[in-house]
């Protein structure tokens, strides 16, 4: 289990994030992941660690393929704690915009 | 709201009836913050606030069960157009936003607010642990081995 720190991590960067689209639409294999990237093999492969380190990502067993999976309820943490920060934050802003209306008068 | 695809950035934006003067007040002096920071059913005790750069600022907000919860951070700039401070919740502590707040003379009585939240980054992220070669943990692992 990543903890939510290491996920917003994990998650900024784009190769990463692509890796994350791509396991969205099942399971892949490091050179099935490092396809589409003019990256090495070796770089999708630190990718994929940061990625598992945030518990994002799981590897399968199988000591050939090591397929590489989504683990969706990490990511569901995180946006859960980006829409309740996002409301606190705009209810916030409303209580300041009553209280600018109540000195005005 | 938008949130940048780039950049894990939450932008929020705000036209308020009011001068600029006045929203500024409403974000440094202790008296005003209490007024909005908190929801009505919970009660907040401004700690610390010193809105100078390198200031603190610490806010606890305690609902009615007695359940606190605290809201703080370091000034890193303060004018009258852009205050710059970081962020960061007891309830998830660890994750420290960088939030700047924009005002925005518009010129009729009128202040436009733009707040920009930008969550922790990957490069941030790998200059602290050594993910990358050379990073600033690399050096203090170096550094406590040679010691």
């Amino acid at each position: 289990m990543g903890d939510l720190d290491s996920t917003f991590a994990a998650l900024a960067d784009p190769v990463r994030r692509a890796i994350i689209t791509r396991l969205t639409a099942g399971e892949a294999t490091l050179n099935e992941l490092a396809e589409p990237f003019p990256i090495s093999l070796q770089a999708v492969s630190k990718h994929v660690k940061v990625l598992e380190r945030a518990g994002l990502v799981t590897r399968g067993r199988d000591a050939q393929r090591r397929p590489c999976r989504l683990r969706p309820e990490a990511l569901a943490e995180t946006a859960d704690w980006i829409e309740a920060h996002r409301r606190r934050t705009e209810e916030r802003y409303d209580r300041l915009e009553r209280l600018l209306h109540e000195i005005k008068e | 709201v938008t949130v940048a695809d780039n950049n894990q950035e939450l932008v929020f934006s705000r036209t308020f009836d009011a001068p600029r003067e006045s929203v500024f007040r409403a974000f440094t002096e202790p008296e005003l913050v209490a007024r909005w920071w908190a929801p009505d059913d919970e009660r907040v005790d401004v700690e610390v606030l010193e809105p100078r750069a390198g200031g603190s600022w610490r806010y606890v907000n305690t609902e009615a069960d007695g359940q606190r919860y605290v809201f703080h951070g370091v000034f890193h700039s303060v004018e009258p157009d852009r205050i710059v401070h970081t962020f960061e919740y007891s309830g998830m502590a660890g994750v420290v936003l960088l939030e700047t707040v924009t005002l925005e003379d518009l010129g009729d009585g009128r202040t436009r607010l733009t707040d920009s939240s930008v969550f922790p980054t990957a490069d941030a992220r790998a200059g602290m642990t050594g993910d990358g070669s050379g990073g600033a943990m690399d050096r203090l692992e170096a550094l406590l081995k040679s010691l």
